[in-house]
Formats: structure tokens, C-alpha cells, sequence
């Protein structure tokens, strides 16, 4: 995956989000505070708006600036998750221009380790994790890049779906208890949205 | 569903939190200083160099808290998220350095999923620039069970009464482990249950937070007009003191020849008169159990916007707690001795 690729990735996340904002406000007025979709849409537009400002080449770099656009616009509990998976995605990818799929695993891998530190969730916590977790374990099963990320957009497709049944332990839908089950996921839901247009963006 | 309209003295649903800001330092421009980009407000004598800098944040909606405790005694900055959003950690970096007067940082965090990790991201960076930052969250909430399986109780009341006192201990000379670790104690030693008699509507939605008929009452309410543990008939204003401090003692437990600060909080569309119905109810119910109420707060503190309802905080006190809840404290809402 080029550097610009990498760009037009972000960019078709932003589009993504912004087309399904309302569905995600829905998911988190069941089980949360309902600013979800509001809030990344917001995020998502200002990390858009702050690599347009800059040069470009360094996939890292570019991560970073994404990152940090996150965190400092999302607010709630996203701002940080989100904004840690990018600047732990740019640490990991720092100075390349390209990445085969080695380098890809291990970035999307640190990402969702910096989610995990910071969140402080497991699997099974009904969180953006559950999309998450799976589609690492997709990416190293190997083989072609744009196989391999049409496998990790599978496995989190169906990661966001197996968080309907669960109840929920982390944020605010936890206070729900039970009453969160039935409910899929928002975080969940943009997380497998990320990683689609990821495997969208080869084709 | 019918359409109401929403009617607040606003003039646009987004403008609403710089509004109030620009209005605050108009009118305190002479106890704070606030920064816009990113937003913060601090004490207009900051940094005080020596002096242990105080910051809490969170989202806006909960006026006075936490803005109009910036101040002599109290806190050095304050960082104010959307209403009901949770500020981001570049506002609370920067409040940070603002009040850095060398003797480290202390962030009184509310237990809210998103005020917890903006609240240590912003530790990790401030840590990454050489500055020394503790971090205390508050999680006084008797209405949310604490277990595993929860993000824990709701940091509450407790966090006003905690600024206080650790804004007198800082103001005093204490060190930063000492101002954190009697903050833990506040927040130990100290018990929240509120209610609702209506919902509340932010400006960005427009619409209640939940639906309550006019005939019942939500037992259990957080801040962010999320629903409460129950919803019964509503009842008088004995009967809704005695569900409240019913709890909250039995949680501590209060005992018997306890001497407690007493604070009785309005949502927001509360009259005075009403949280005075109530105190005397919680003085008459707590007297009958040998506590005696030897401080006292009430009045609008930490609101819901126009949500009607209250919410009762108990704190055991001790003569170091009671000296430094006495000492002078000059902000916009809060102001003795000084």
C-alpha cells in the first residue's frame, strides 16, 4: 500500500462515516449517548482537512496528523481510542512510503494494542475491540495484501455483528447491563467501516 | 411524537459554549483569564509559581461547575468540553502548562468513560514535557452499582467539595502527593445520590434526555440527563430524602456521632426554596441517626441544564477536612472568607 493510497483510505473513511452518520447516532442512542456518528463525522472531517495542509510521502507522518486531529476534536471516549489506533499506527509505520502486508499487519497490530492499553477492554466487551481483534488475526494468516485485506474486512464484518448478542462492560452503554443486549455496537460498527474501505481501497 | 419547541435564551445551538465563556470573563475578568483555541479557563494570577496547580474539566452544561471554581482556593483551570462531551487532552495539555508553577499538576477527574481517557492522554503528554501530573477520579455515586462488569460509579457532588478542599491544601504549601492523596480521602469518605422531577434538553438535540410523565420522579439520576436506577409515583419531598440518604448512608456507612458536610445540590430548575425543604428533611433525618451536619453547602453547584431535581452529597469530615473547607476560597461561584 503507497503512501497515497494509504491517503485515500482516510478520505474514503470520511466519506463513509459522513454517509452513515445517522445510522451510527442510532446504534449509540440505544446503548450510549447518541454522539457518535456526530462526533467522528467531525473528527474524521478535520483529520481530512489537516492532511490536505500537508505534503504527503511519509505514511507515519500522515498517520500521525490524523491521530492527533482526532484527539483533539472527537472528545467523549472515541477521540482518544480512535486517535491512539492512528498515532500508534504512525509509530509503527514511521518514515515508510509503502507497505507490504508485513508492514501493514504490524501497524493495524500496534494500533489495536494502543486501543486496548487505553480502553482497557477485552474481547467479548462489546467495543470497538470486537471488530478489531479479529481482523488482525485475518491479516496474519498471510498471502496477497488485497486477499488479505478483503479477509480482515470479512472477519471484522462479522466481529461487529457478533457484538448484537453480548452485554455490554466498557463506557457508558456498561450502566445498561443487560438492557444493552440486542444492540449491535457503534464503535464496532465504524471499527468494521475502517477496515472495509481499507480493503476498498486496492481494488 | 408531538414536536415541541425548544425554548432556551440562546442564540444558536453551537455558539452557546463560547457565548457563555465570553460572557465569564466579562464579567470575572478580574479572578480569570479564557483561552479560546484550544478552551480553557484559568485563574488570572496563573502560573503560581511554588503552588500546586489544580485542574478538573468536563463537559459543559453543569454551570457553575466546574468554569466557576477557577480561583484563589479553589481551582487554577478549568476545561470545558461541548455540553455534555468531554473536552479533548489538547485542552487539558494546555491548561496544564498554564498552571504549572513547578510543583506539579493535579487533574480531578470525573468517572466517565470519556473524561477518564481524554484525561490521561493529556497526562501522558503533559508527562512527556517534563511536568509532573497526578491524577484522582472521583466516583461518588451510590445509584450506580460498582463492579467489574460497569465503567464504575459516576464521579458526582463529591468532585465540587473535593475542589475545594484540595484547592485550600494547594493553596496552603502541600506538596502534590499530599494535595492527590487527600483528595483520594474526599472522595472516599464522600457519598452522591440525586433525582429528577423532569429531563433535560441540550441545545444540539433539542429533545429530553429520557421521558418522565408528570406524575413520576427518577430516583438515581447522573448529570448528563442519563435515566436513573427507578422511576416511582412522585412523592413529597420527606419521602424523596429519605430514598436519597437512605442509600447513601447505608453505602458508606455514616454512623452514628459522625460529623458530615452536608451538601444539597439543584439540577438546575430547582427553586432555593424547595433545596431548603429538603435540607431541613436531611438535617431531621440524619439528626435522628446521631450524624451531625457541622458544614453545609446549597444551592445550584453541578447542574443538568434545566433539569429540575437535586442531589444530596455526604462527607464525613475530620478537622483537617473541616479546616480546609473553611479556609478562604475566591471564584465566580463560590466565595468566603476572602
Amino acid at each position: 500500500m503507497t503512501a497515497d493510497q494509504v491517503r485515500d483510505w482516510i478520505r474514503r473513511f470520511a466519506d463513509e462515516i459522513a454517509e452513515h452518520r445517522m445510522e451510527l447516532v442510532r446504534l449509540d442512542t440505544a446503548i450510549g449517548d447518541g454522539d457518535h456518528g456526530t462526533n467522528m463525522d467531525r473528527g474524521m472531517k478535520k483529520a481530512v482537512e489537516k492532511l490536505d495542509g500537508t505534503d504527503g510521502g511519509d505514511i507515519g507522518g500522515d498517520l500521525k496528523t490524523v491521530g492527533m486531529a482526532l484527539v483533539s476534536s472527537v472528545g467523549g471516549a472515541a477521540g482518544p481510542l480512535y486517535g491512539t489506533l492512528f498515532l500508534q499506527m504512525g509509530t509503527a509505520a514511521a518514515g515508510k512510503d509503502e507497505l507490504d502486508l508485513d508492514g501493514w499487519t504490524a501497524a493495524v497490530e500496534a494500533g489495536v494494542k494502543g486501543v486496548q492499553s487505553r480502553g482497557k477492554a477485552e474481547p467479548g466487551d462489546k467495543t470497538m475491540l470486537d471488530a478489531l481483534f479479529p481482523a488482525v488475526d485475518a491479516l496474519k494468516e498471510g498471502g496477497e495484501l488485497g486477499e488479505a485485506l478483503d479477509r480482515s474486512a470479512a472477519a471484522a464484518e462479522e466481529g461487529m455483528k457478533a457484538t448484537i448478542p453480548l452485554e455490554a462492560r466498557k463506557g457508558r452503554a456498561s450502566y445498561l447491563g443487560p438492557r444493552s443486549i440486542g444492540h449491535q455496537d457503534p464503535g464496532a460498527t465504524s471499527s468494521s467501516m475502517l477496515l472495509r474501505v481499507a480493503a476498498e481501497t486496492l481494488k | 411524537m408531538s414536536v415541541k419547541t425548544m425554548k432556551k435564551l440562546i442564540n444558536a445551538p453551537d455558539a452557546v459554549v463560547r457565548e457563555a465563556l465570553e460572557g465569564m470573563e466579562a464579567a470575572h475578568g478580574d479572578l480569570i483569564k479564557v483561552n479560546y483555541d484550544p478552551a480553557y479557563i484559568v485563574r488570572a494570577d496563573a502560573p503560581v509559581q511554588g503552588k500546586v496547580g489544580i485542574i478538573s474539566g468536563g463537559g459543559s452544561g453543569h454551570e457553575p461547575m466546574h468554569g466557576g471554581f477557577v480561583g484563589r482556593g479553589m481551582l487554577d483551570a478549568a476545561c470545558p468540553g461541548e455540553v455534555f462531551t468531554s473536552p479533548t487532552p489538547d485542552q487539558m495539555l494546555e491548561a496544564t502548562k498554564a498552571v504549572n508553577g513547578g510543583a506539579g499538576v493535579l487533574h480531578i477527574v470525573k468517572n466517565y468513560t470519556g473524561d477518564v481517557l481524554n484525561f490521561e492522554m493529556a497526562a501522558d503528554l503533559a508527562k512527556g514535557e517534563g511536568i509532573d501530573v497526578e491524577a484522582v477520579v472521583t466516583n461518588d455515586d451510590v445509584a450506580v452499582q460498582d463492579s467489574l462488569y460497569t465503567a464504575g460509579r459516576r464521579g458526582v457532588g463529591i468532585t465540587v467539595i473535593a475542589e475545594k478542599i484540595c484547592g485550600a491544601a494547594a493553596e496552603n504549601g502541600k506538596p502534590l502527593a499530599e494535595v492527590a492523596e487527600i483528595c483520594r480521602r474526599v472522595n472516599g469518605q464522600g457519598r452522591t445520590m440525586g433525582m429528577a422531577l423532569t429531563a433535560c434538553i441540550t441545545p444540539g438535540s433539542g429533545e429530553p434526555s429520557f421521558d418522565l410523565p408528570d406524575d413520576e420522579m427518577e430516583i438515581g439520576i447522573g448529570i448528563h440527563g442519563e435515566p436513573g436506577r427507578y422511576r416511582e409515583p412522585l412523592g413529597s419531598a420527606h419521602q424523596v430524602v429519605e430514598r436519597l440518604a437512605t442509600a447513601i448512608v447505608e453505602d458508606l456507612p455514616y454512623e452514628s456521632g459522625d460529623n458530615v458536610l452536608a451538601f444539597v445540590n439543584g439540577m438546575g430548575g430547582t427553586p432555593l426554596i424547595e433545596l431548603y425543604v429538603v435540607y431541613n428533611e436531611l438535617n431531621k433525618f440524619l439528626s435522628e441517626r446521631g450524624i451531625t451536619i457541622t458544614r453545609h453547602l446549597i444551592g445550584d453547584y453541578i447542574t443538568s441544564l434545566e433539569m429540575a431535581g437535586c442531589s444530596i452529597t455526604l462527607l464525613k469530615l475530620d478537622d483537617e477536612l473541616t479546616g480546609l473547607w473553611d479556609a478562604p476560597v475566591l471564584t465566580p461561584a463560590l466565595r468566603w472568607g476572602a
